[in-house]
This record gives structure tokens, C-alpha cells and sequence, in this order.
């Protein structure tokens, strides 16, 4: 009997955001705040010299000016890396330090060099541009294959050929075997480029610290608040956990950019720990550009293999994944768990094998960004399926039928077992793609295209079937990968006398909608109305603890926590409920807000259960007062959403503009709460899909220069860039968690980025067009045309 | 050092010094504290920062707050009127039109422009309005929505007047 | 993102604010609508001690007709253009270019005459005043004077502005009967400058083409006419061969300019298919 799971409810809070009463950082100014504007390296490898304080500091309205020398001079490290990976042959991964202010040497163009805090923002920039820093500018490497070459410039001393770590899944042997003897081998060069997050609020914080109480308060714009402060605390500044609050209010866009620890939150804390008033820092665009963690950024050799009937056989690659200057919180995980560990795809291959190195470059620390290492798979398995296609000269809609997986529901089935180390929850992969036919109208799009060639016009169609990890967890099994964290999630459920709900999710909302859709999953769960319930989320102060938002895990994992929750509210209710109706607890049902005695018209409402619970004048002998539970919940496996995109596309043939006519979508990610905020889910991953197909990329020269770091130059998707997209979905339970969910919000950009350049490339294929390095630009599909 | 600015804003006249080099979105949130209107870039492209100037949209980040001397701007905050919301307000609530909710106040005043000057917009139309205003989250399809239930909106309001 | 410092004025008089440049000379910086100069200052590229802030000059705010020719004043905003009956009936090509300038919120403070004496290579303006013959009147200590379009670019970011002079009006011949005109743009992707933007303005008569007018913008450091497009397509019917003829001679001879959006070659290409779109839609 549910009343608002499954319906697409408007979000409640929207009413902020529309009225412009959204609380972001910027937004907050606390009492006798000062501002920080950090002084950042032009060059990407160079010798700090040095760095003259004096003309800055005696400026007016100048409250502090701090170097590297001086942070390495308070004993402070640097910012650790939350996932560890080894060698293949057993040694540590290299870690070098990533300081918060770099005291050596720069890295990369935009690394930390310098702060000057003043009393005003623009005081600070007057100051900062005056900061009189010498450098003697060094060689640098940007490519990550090109980083582990014989002779190149080294990130750090201690890492030798820039390795991280190298890496591999699958079985080799078995591999090169099976490649062997196949009937058919599609081989491609792929290059993954680097993709800047960009989410519309650049990254915030202000720190505070209040020395006559002692406490540090850390507003943050952060997907991650709980684990900011638990890195803070415990790696980075040594505090007192108990003492310290982290805030992440209001956050404008995250797309895992913003789950990292970054320098700047410290920072910001060591700053004021000096100072002992608040001090802001909001990244200028150009540094969010330079500072962001970046998201990507592989190059691969791929080879599929298949039998003479069209049956993948094999499937071997070798990739280097650039990891930036240092390491991220999370980038260990990203090109190895996260990525080798989906190349099963949806397909039966028996023989997988990934070779990888991790290298450092010069540039921008790379992380996860919207997908996560599950793009690069997707992208490496569905172009190689479309190509492979096109050159066995099959349909590509039919050799995906082909190697599709079995249906499996995990319950009654067991969950698929793959080559690389994961098994599949749930799955049911040919109703997503039938769908998807029916809706894009395969056959007569095949017959417009036809005809579209006779006139000289350019139609492409493209496919991706793709699966995703999400809710990454259970925390026993990443830790034995390396993870220095656990993956739960807590959720505390406090019921006022009342009967009103309180929610403290560890989950954080930066517009998935938490807001709503937990309050739908609690609401319904106790039968009460959905303005009764309210959901807290992004303060430490509040919620007790938290693993954040990314992964699509909060549903499935925040969720299913919260669940846990409203389940012991209902058990503790029973108890009152049946001392108050002097019934036996086995003889009520709840429904509906109410516990009645089976077969009488006797019951008492949630409302009175939970003011009992308070006033527990008559009440159960033995049982607490209150009503207020909290819940750990760990996960027994991750959660595999899948679906079908398809994209079609037109070549203007004179200038190569690609322009994407229609984006058809089906996909499943298990039960759904609220399908509005799904469909939105869909959307937005679509658009960042495509902006990677059609538009981004970072661009660094020899130097190590970002040569693209602005909106001037770097292009992402604008609203005539894109089509409404057609989507729809199937629905193939989670059977692992309470509510049978698996996660929407990297789907979209898993899914969209291969289909559209299967598009490109099914448009150019009668000109023999085999491969276009992303993103697809006017200019490359032009000079691709020219042969 | 500040010079005499006079400016009305959300139909609320204000007179003060202001530093010449304060741009108008600055002083509209650190000085008025309507912190509504965002900023998202440094380079005039993002759009998160669009109020209205006499009535047409404009990016505050890239205008002097001294520019508006004499003006009117209407910011998301004095979109609303006697606690009703703007049938654009209302668009984007019904329609899922946003998301992080960082970019809707400029989308808003943007598409405030947009139907003034086309009320009864195409999709193509409506896309083409938003140019020069950045989503990430949305992937604008329900953005265009929101405009269009706006536009029926607005039409069905003129109609019966 | 905030500008350095510095004093600012808003005169209230066309003479007031030369003398105001002329007194503050290299120091100054001239404020329309601000839309390339802010963005420098933010970014620092720009740090004028003084700033003369134009908007009260209301007289540069208009267009009207005068000796058969459209008056534009040098603060009209690129949407006022884009907007305004005369044009709009005289010269498509300068309503659409000032329709195609960055977006809506940029087209609404942006001024044609800020635009100009800004010279960006991939700026839209140049090429149409290029195209219209466009005469650019300044004013500075000395008196007024006139400049015409061809001699007023004069390489990157460079134009025939004396120190002390400011744009105050362009004045653009209303052209012959029989006179068509089109602007045509490959848009940079990401901030919506020219890549290639082509104008072009056609009179025919009895059949043929009798003065052909191409100029591009974004192709070289500066906006040009196209000598070898216009003379091809020159006493010739305008068809889709003649068109395609004359189109495939565009740029040729020139310096051309290359980013990571457009090699030289690619936008050497651009200009002949842009050249042939202008042309297209300036007969059609």
C-alpha cells in the first residue's frame, strides 16, 4: 500500500532554490571573516627559488601571508590517498606527500604555492598578484604513456619511471589463448581523454577556528563531509575529531569532484588555527580549472576477439591511466576496482585480461568523475562491439543479443560470476536494448538512413549496453582491495513526541534530491504523511556519521540505512502499540499510520505510539522511553544497474559540425522511488556523456599548460547542443537491499558517451572512417572525411 | 575613495558608497545580501549570475555595480510577488528543472527575458535563449520543459485578463 | 575576480569625456558596455588607473537615418541593433550579425562601438562594417573625423584610433535597390566568437551581380574583404555553381590564424563554405 514510493512527488527542495534562499558556502558570512587567495604556480614542473614575503605582507588590510616553508616548518604532512593498489609484484603503490603548500617544488600548473589571507577578497588578490615568487622552470611530461618512457622528467624523486603502481585483473593466459585462436580480432587505440568535472559552484571554504572553545568549524562545499573531517583529524592536522564540525550546506554540483579531500579545506583550518578568526577561500573558475580534480584521462590498446559464429571470445588491453601530480583521495581505485573489474560488460566473454600502469604526470590530480573508470570500460567494450560489428559485417543490435548474459534475478538464480573478480547482482539485459529498438524505430531509421546517403546526408546510428557498479561496498570486501575506508552508511531516525520524523542521513543531497526521496521511502515505511518527515544531511555537528554521496550509492546504501532505522521506530512501536491496545504484539498489523488488533476495529495511530514513547506513563515494563534509533548499513555486494543508449546523429559534411538529432535511453537501475528525479538523473548523465563525446577535453601542451582552462575555451554542453532525449526503463530488483534499488546517477554518462561516437562513426563508415580520438570536434570529423 | 551609488533594487530603492571596482553581482550579495544570484566564472559565459537590468537580462559579474546607477534590477529574490511564485518559478518546481539548484536563479531570469520577448517560444527557440547560460546537471531537457509549462502558463493568465 | 582599482568617471558629454581621456591618456581606459574590457580587468590583463564610463551619454544611443545613411550611435547594444526596424529592413546582414554576438545577457550590455574599437580578430562586427562600407566617426581633442571601415582595422586588436579619440557613431550607407546582404558564422563552440564569420552584401541587377561585397572575420588577425570572392562572382548570374566558384577562392592569400578549435587549413576550408553560405543566403 504505498503511497509515495514509485510516484514522482515534486521535490521539496526546491522552494529554497527558486527563490534564492539556497545557502551555498560563498553564501555564508560568519562574524570577522578574513579572505584567502592562494598564490598558484604558472608552470607545471619548477624549482620554487624563492618566495619574498615582505613587500606583500606590510600591505594594508594584509592579515597573513603563508608559504610552504612554513606549513612543513608546523610539522604538518600532507593530504593522503584513501585507496591503496599494489605492484603486480606485491610492493606498496608510491605515495608521495602532497603537501598543502608546496614548499620544493611545483607539479603541476595551478599547485599551491603561497596563501595571502586580507581583510577583504579584493585585498587579498591585490596582494596575491604582488607576491614576488621566483621559479626556475623544469621539463615536464604530461602523457601518461609517455611518463613511464626511459629519460623522462621524474614527478617525484621517489617514484621512478613516474610509476604509481602497474596492475592486472583477469587471467592472461587464458587470454592470450583464447586471442589465439579467434576467428576474428577488432583491435583499437583508444584514448580516453581528460575531462574537467566543472560543476557550476566552484569549490568553497571557509575554516574557523574559535580558540575559546577550542573548536574547528570547516564549511565546505564537499560530497564528503563525514570523511573530510575523519581524514582531517586523523592524517592531515591531527585533531580533535570530537572538536571538530564539518559543514557542507548547499553544494552547486559535485560529479565527484568535490568527494575529495582536498588541500585547501587544511588549509584553510591551519590558517585559522593561526589566526583564530574565519577565513574564506572560493576558487576562482580558472582554478577550479586547474584544481579540480580532473576525471579520465586513458590510453589503451584493445583487442576483442570472437568466434566464427560471432560469440566474443577474448578480450585483452593494455591501458597507462594518468594520475595526475599526486594522488587524489580516490584515484588508486578508479582506473583498477572500478574499471578493469567491469570489462564482463553484459557479455559471456570467458577470457579477460587487463594490463595497467598508473602514472605520474605534470598535470592536475585525476579522480573519479560521473562514472568513475565505469565510462572508460563501457567506452573500450561498446566501441569495440560496434567496430567489430561493422567489420564482420553483422548487425550491431544483433551481435550484442548474441553475447548478452543470461537472465539471471539473483534470488532464485544465482547472481553471474565474472572474470574479473565481480558478481552480478540481478540481470536481465535483452528487454533494455528490445526497447530501446522499438523506441528509436530501428528499421526505419535504417531505411531513412539509406535514402539520407543518396542524398549525400551523413545519418549514423550508435549503441551502448552497458552495466555499472554502484553502491560500492561491502566494507570487508574494499578494504581486502585497498581501501583505507570503510563503505557503509549510517541513518538515525528520530521520531518527536509528536509523531513528526527527524532524518540524519550520512548521505550528502548536491541535487540527487535526498531530500525528497528519502522522505518518500521513511513516509511510506510508517504510513504518515510526507511533510512529516524531514531529512538532515551535511553537517557532522547533526548526523553522526557519514561516507558521503558518489557512486550512485545512496539510495541503495543511505537508504537501505535508512530503512534499517524506521524498521526498529516500527519494532519499538509495536511494543507500546500493543501494551496500549493490551493486545499481543503478533496479533497487530500496521498499516496506513496505525496499529490495529487483527480483526477489531481496536488500534492507536503512530502519533500516540511516539507521544507514549515520551510520556511513557503507561507503558510496557522494561522498555525505554524515546524513539530514536540509528543504523549502520553494510552492504552484501555492490549494485549493477545496466540499460541501452542509443544516439543518432547528422554530419554536416562540409565543416564535420556533428549535431546529435535524437538520444534514446532504457535503463535499469532496480526499483525506483521517485521517477521524476530518476528521469532527471538520466538526463544530466546524458548531457556529460555527450559533452564528452562531442565537446570536452582538456588540453595541455609539451609544457604541462592547461591551454583550455576557462569557459572562453573549454566547451561543454549548452541547451542547443542537445535534443530532448526519449527515455524509458525496465525494472530488475536489487536482491540484496531492502529496497531493491541500484543506484541512477552515473547511468546516463556510463551509457551516452560511446553510443554517440558509434553514431559518428556508423554515419562516416561508408567513407571507411574507423576511429575518432574524443572529443569528436568539427575539425577532427572534418579531417577524418578528407582520408 | 567610494563613489554615490543609487539603485533600485527588487523595487527597493538603495543609496550607498560603493568601491568603483565592485561589480554588481558583488554588490548585490556582499552589500545588499541577496545572495540568490551566483557566480560560477570569471570569463562572462556561465550565466549563473544574470539579473534583470531594466527589464533585460545581464550578466552582474561582468557590470560595475556604478553601471547601474539609476537602474532597476530585479534579482531571483524579487521574482516572486506578494508570496506567489513567477509562473518560471512555478516551471521549474513542477518540472524538475533543476537540480543543485545553482544555476536556476540565472536560468530563471534569463527565461524571465526569454518569454518577454517570445511568449509562445519553440523548443528550438527556448534552446537557443539559453545560451548563454550553463546547466550541468540537468541536461537542460527539463529546463525546457519548465519554460514551456511557464510560457502556457503565462498565456493562459494573459488570456483571462 | 575583481579588477584592480581605479578612479572612475562618468562624463556626461561627448566633449567631457574626450577631455577626460585626454587628460588621463595612457592611464584611461574607455567603458561602454563593458563586455571585453570587464572580463580583462577581472582577469587582470587590464588595469586602467581611470575608468570613463560612457553610459550617460545618451546621445550615442540611437540609430536614425540621416543623408542616406543608418546613423548608429557608438553605445547601441548589439540586441538594439539586432532589434531595430531600419536596419532590419536595409541591411539583414548587420541585424543578424548583432544577433549572433555571444548570448542574450552579453547582446543586451555589449555595444557596437566597445566591440570595434576592441578589434578582436574573431570579433562579428568587422566583417559586416566591412562588408556595408561602414564609415566609423571619432572624436577626440582635435575635433572629429571620419574613418573608413577598411582603414580603421588595422591588425590584432589594433585600429586607427588615435590615443584620445572615441567612437561615436558608425554610419552605414543604406545600400542600393537590388541590394541583399547575409551574415553567415562557424561558431567557437565554447565562448561563441567567430571561428569564421563571412558578410556579404550583393547588389544585382538585370541578372548579374554588379557589386559583390565579401569580408571575414575570425580568419586572420584582422577582418578583411575578400578581393578574389568578390571579383569571381562580379558581373556573374548568382547561381549555385557561380556561388560555389567564387566561394572556393576565399582567403586565399591570406595569413590565417590557427587554435586548437581550427588548424589554418581547416579554417581556410571554413571561409570557402562560409563564403558560399553568406553568398547563398544573401541571394536567396
Amino acid at each position: 500500500m504505498s503511497s509515495f514510493i514509485g510516484k514522482s512527488i515534486k521535490r521539496v527542495e526546491d522552494k529554497r532554490f527558486i527563490t534564492g534562499k539556497g545557502r551555498y558556502t560563498d553564501d555564508i558570512v560568519l562574524p570577522g571573516m578574513v579572505y584567502a587567495q592562494i598564490v598558484r604556480s604558472p608552470y607545471a614542473h619548477a624549482k620554487i627559488v624563492s618566495i619574498d614575503k615582505s613587500s606583500v605582507e606590510s600591505m594594508e588590510g594584509v592579515v597573513a601571508v603563508y608559504t610552504g616553508q612554513d606549513v612543513a616548518e608546523s610539522g604538518v604532512g600532507g593530504v593522503p590517498a584513501g585507496w591503496q593498489v599494489d605492484f603486480k609484484n606485491g610492493d606498496t603503490m608510491k605515495e608521495p606527500p602532497h603537501p598543502l603548500l608546496v614548499a620544493d617544488k611545483a607539479r603541476y600548473m595551478g599547485d599551491a604555492v603561497a596563501v595571502v589571507i586580507a581583510e577583504s577578497r579584493e585585498l587579498a588578490k591585490d596582494a596575491a598578484d604582488l607576491l614576488e615568487v621566483e621559479y626556475d622552470e623544469l621539463d615536464a611530461v604530461v602523457d601518461a604513456a609517455k611518463a613511464v618512457e626511459e629519460g623522462v622528467p621524474l614527478v617525484h624523486d621517489d617514484a621512478p619511471k613516474n610509476m604509481c603502481f602497474d596492475w592486472e585483473i583477469g587471467d592472461k593466459t587464458a587470454t592470450d589463448a583464447a586471442m589465439a585462436s579467434a576467428h576474428h580480432i577488432t583491435t583499437l587505440d583508444f584514448v580516453n581523454q581528460r575531462v574537467i568535472p566543472n560543476a557550476i559552484e566552484p569549490r568553497a571554504v571557509i575554516g574557523h577556528f574559535d580558540p575559546a572553545n577550542d573548536k574547528y568549524t570547516l564549511y565546505t562545499s564537499s560530497q564528503n563531509p563525514h570523511l573530510i573531517r575523519l581524514l582531517l583529524c586523523a592524517f592531515v592536522l591531527g585533531l580533535p575529531e570530537h572538536k571538530v564540525r564539518v559543514v557542507s550546506p548547499d553544494v552547486g554540483g559535485g560529479f565527484g569532484s568535490k568527494i575529495f579531500h582536498y588541500a585547501e579545506e587544511a588549509l584553510m583550518i591551519w590558517c585559522s588555527q593561526r589566526l583564530g578568526i574565519p577565513i574564506k577561500w572560493i576558487a576562482e573558475r580558472s582554478e577550479s580549472f586547474m584544481t579540480d580534480a580532473h576525471g579520465r584521462d586513458h590510453v589503451s590498446k584493445a583487442e576483442m576477439g570472437f568466434d566464427a559464429e560471432g560469440n566474443v571470445v577474448g578480450l585483452r588491453i593494455k591501458t597507462f591511466a594518468n594520475l595526475g601530480a599526486y594522488l587524489s583521495t580516490f584515484a588508486p581505485a578508479v582506473p583498477t576496482y572500478l574499471h578493469g573489474t567491469l570489462l564482463q560488460g553484459l557479455y559471456t566473454t570467458p577470457a579477460i585480461h587487463l594490463d595497467l600502469v598508473g602514472s605520474f604526470t605534470h598535470t592536475t590530480p585525476v579522480d573519479a568523475y560521473r562514472g568513475a573508470g565505469r565510462p572508460e570500460a563501457t567506452y573500450l567494450l561498446e566501441r569495440l562491439m560496434d567496430t567489430a560489428a561493422l567489420e564482420m559485417g553483422v548487425d550491431p543490435a544483433e551481435l550484442r543479443f548474441k553475447n548478452f548474459i543470461p537472465p539471471f534475478d539473483g534470488v532464485n538464480e544465482p547472481g553471474y560470476q565474472t572474470q574479473v573478480a565481480l558478481q552480478y547482482d540481478s540481470g536481465n539485459y535483452a528487454p533494455v536494448l528490445q526497447r530501446a529498438l522499438e523506441m528509436v524505430g530501428y528499421e526505419d531509421f535504417r531505411a531513412e538512413q539509406a535514402a539520407a546517403r543518396e542524398q549525400g546526408r551523413y545519418l549514423g546510428i550508435g549503441f551502448s549496453t552497458y552495466i555499472e557498479a554502484c553502491g560500492i561496498a561491502p566494507s570487508a570486501v574494499v578494504g581486502s582491495l585497498g581501501a583505507r575506508a570503510g563503505l557503509y552508511e549510517s541513518a538515525q531516525v528520530r521520531v518527536q513526541p509528536t509523531g513528526k520524523v527527524s532524518v540524519y542521513t550520512g548521505s550528502h543531497s548536491h541535487g540527487q534530491g535526498h531530500e525528497t526521496t528519502f522522505a518518500q521511502v521513511v513516509a511510506d515505511r510508517l504510513g504518515i504523511d510526507i511533510a512529516d518527515v524531514e531529512i538532515v544531511h551535511g553537517d557532522s555537528e547533526s548526523v553522526a556519521f557519514g561516507m558521503g554521496t558518489y557512486g550512485s550509492r545512496s539510495l541503495a546504501v543511505g537508504g537501505s540505512a535508512i530503512v534499517k532505522s524506521v524498521d526498529k521506530v516500527l519494532e519499538k512501536g509495536a511494543k507500546i502499540a500493543a501494551h496500549l491496545l493490551e493486545a499481543a504484539e503478533d496479533d497487530l498489523e500496521y498499516a496506513n499510520g496505525s496499529w490495529t488488533v487483527k480483526g477489531t476495529d481496536k488500534s492507536v495511530g503512530f502519533g500516540d505510539v511516539s507521544l507514549t514513547a515520551y510520556v511513557p506513563h503507561n507503558y510496557p515494563e522494561g522498555l525505554e522511553p524515546g524513539m530514536d534509533f540509528s543504523s549502520f548499513y553494510d552492504p552484501t555486494n555492490f549494485t549493477y544497474p545496466f540499460g541501452a543508449h542509443i544516439a543518432i546523429v547528422e554530419i554536416d559534411t562540409d565543416t564535420g559540425k556533428v549535431t546529435l538529432k535524437r538520444f534514446i535511453a532504457c535503463d535499469d537501475v532496480g526499483n525506483v522511488i521517485n521517477p521524476m528525479i530518476v528521469d532527471g538523473q538520466i538526463h544530466g548523465g546524458i548531457a556529460q556523456g555527450v559533452g564528452q563525446a562531442m565537446f570536452e577535453g582538456a588540453i595541455y601542451d609539451e609544457n604541462g599548460q592547461l591551454t583550455n582552462g576557462s569557459y572562453m575555451d573549454y566547451t561543454m554542453p549548452r541547451a542547443d547542443d542537445l535534443p530532448s532525449f526519449e527515455i524509458d526503463r525496465t525494472v530488475t530488483p536489487c536482491p540484496h537491499n531492502p529496497l531493491g534499488v541500484k543506484g541512477a546517477g552515473e547511468a546516463g554518462t556510463i551509457g551516452s558517451t560511446p553510443a554517440v561516437v558509434n553514431a559518428v562513426m556508423d554515419a562516416l563508415s561508408p567513407l571507411g572512417i574507423k576511429d575518432i580520438t574524443m572529443p569528436l570536434t568539427s575539425e577532427r570529423v572534418w579531417k577524418a572525411m578528407q582520408g | 575613495m567610494g563613489l554615490q551609488l543609487t539603485v533600485t533594487v527588487n523595487g527597493k530603492q538603495h543609496s550607498q558608497e560603493v568601491e568603483p571596482r565592485t561589480l554588481l553581482v558583488h554588490y548585490l550579495r556582499d552589500v545588499l545580501r541577496l545572495t540568490g544570484t551566483h557566480i560560477g566564472c570569471d570569463t562572462s559565459n556561465c550565466g549563473a549570475c544574470t539579473v534583470l537590468m531594466n527589464g533585460k537580462a545581464v550578466k552582474s559579474c561582468t557590470l560595475l555595480a556604478l553601471q547601474a546607477e539609476g537602474a532597476e534590477i530585479t534579482t531571483i529574490e524579487g521574482l516572486a510577488q506578494n508570496g506567489e511564485l513567477h509562473p518560471l518559478q512555478e516551471g521549474f518546481k513542477e518540472n524538475h528543472g533543476l537540480q543543485c539548484g545553482f544555476c536556476t536563479p540565472g536560468m530563471i531570469m534569463t527565461s524571465v527575458q526569454l518569454l518577454d520577448d517570445n511568449p509562445n517560444p519553440s523548443e528550438a527557440e527556448i534552446r537557443h535563449g539559453l545560451e548563454g547560460n550553463y546547466c550541468r546537471c540537468t541536461g537542460y531537457h527539463n529546463i525546457v520543459k519548465s519554460i514551456q509549462y511557464a510560457a502556457d502558463a503565462m498565456r493562459k493568465e494573459g488570456t483571462n485578463v | 575576480m575583481v579588477p584592480t582599482n581605479f578612479s572612475y568617471h562618468r562624463p556626461s558629454t561627448v566633449s567631457e569625456a574626450v577631455q577626460l581621456l585626454a587628460s588621463h591618456g595612457d592611464e584611461a581606459k574607455v567603458l561602454a558596455g563593458g563586455h571585453s574590457l570587464l572580463p580583462s580587468m577581472k582577469l587582470r590583463l587590464n588595469s586602467p588607473d581611470h575608468l570613463i564610463d560612457l553610459s550617460a551619454l545618451s546621445d550615442l544611443k540611437n540609430i536614425s537615418e540621416s543623408n542616406g545613411n543608418i546613423v548608429i550611435g557608438a553605445m547601441c547594444t548589439h540586441a538594439q541593433i539586432a532589434g531595430n526596424a531600419l536596419v532590419n529592413q536595409h541591411l539583414a546582414m548587420m541585424a543578424q550579425t548583432g544577433g549572433m554576438i555571444g548570448d542574450i545577457q552579453v547582446r543586451n550590455m555589449g555595444t557596437i562601438g566597445g566591440s570595434i574599437a576592441h578589434a578582436d580578430p574573431a570579433a562579428d562586427w568587422p566583417a559586416s562594417l566591412l562588408a556595408a562600407e561602414a564609415t566609423i566617426v571619432v572624436q577626440g581633442s582635435a575635433g572629429q573625423r571620419s574613418i573608413a571601415a577598411t582603414d580603421f582595422f588595422q591588425g590584432l586588436y589594433e585600429t586607427a584610433l588615435n590615443d584620445g579619440e572615441l567612437i561615436t557613431e558608425i554610419h552605414v550607407p543604406i545600400p542600393a535597390a537590388g541590394t541583399s546582404s547575409a551574415y553567415e558564422k562557424f561558431l567557437q563552440p565554447a565562448s561563441r566568437f567567430a571561428i569564421v564569420g563571412c558578410a556579404v552584401m550583393i547588389t544585382q541587377s538585370g541578372g548579374t551581380c554588379t557589386d559583390v561585397r565579401v569580408a571575414f572575420t575570425g580568419v586572420s588577425d584582422m577582418a578583411f574583404r575578400d578581393a578574389n570572392v568578390e571579383g569571381a562572382m562580379t558581373g556573374k548570374a548568382a547561381t549555385a555553381d557561380s556561388i560555389a566558384s567564387a566561394a572556393s577562392q576565399a582567403a586565399n592569400g591570406v595569413d590565417i590564424l590557427s587554435d586548437h578549435f581550427a588548424s589554418e587549413e581547416y579554417r581556410k576550408h571554413l571561409a570557402s563554405v562560409y563564403a558560399r553560405r553568406a553568398l547563398t543566403t544573401a541571394v536567396g
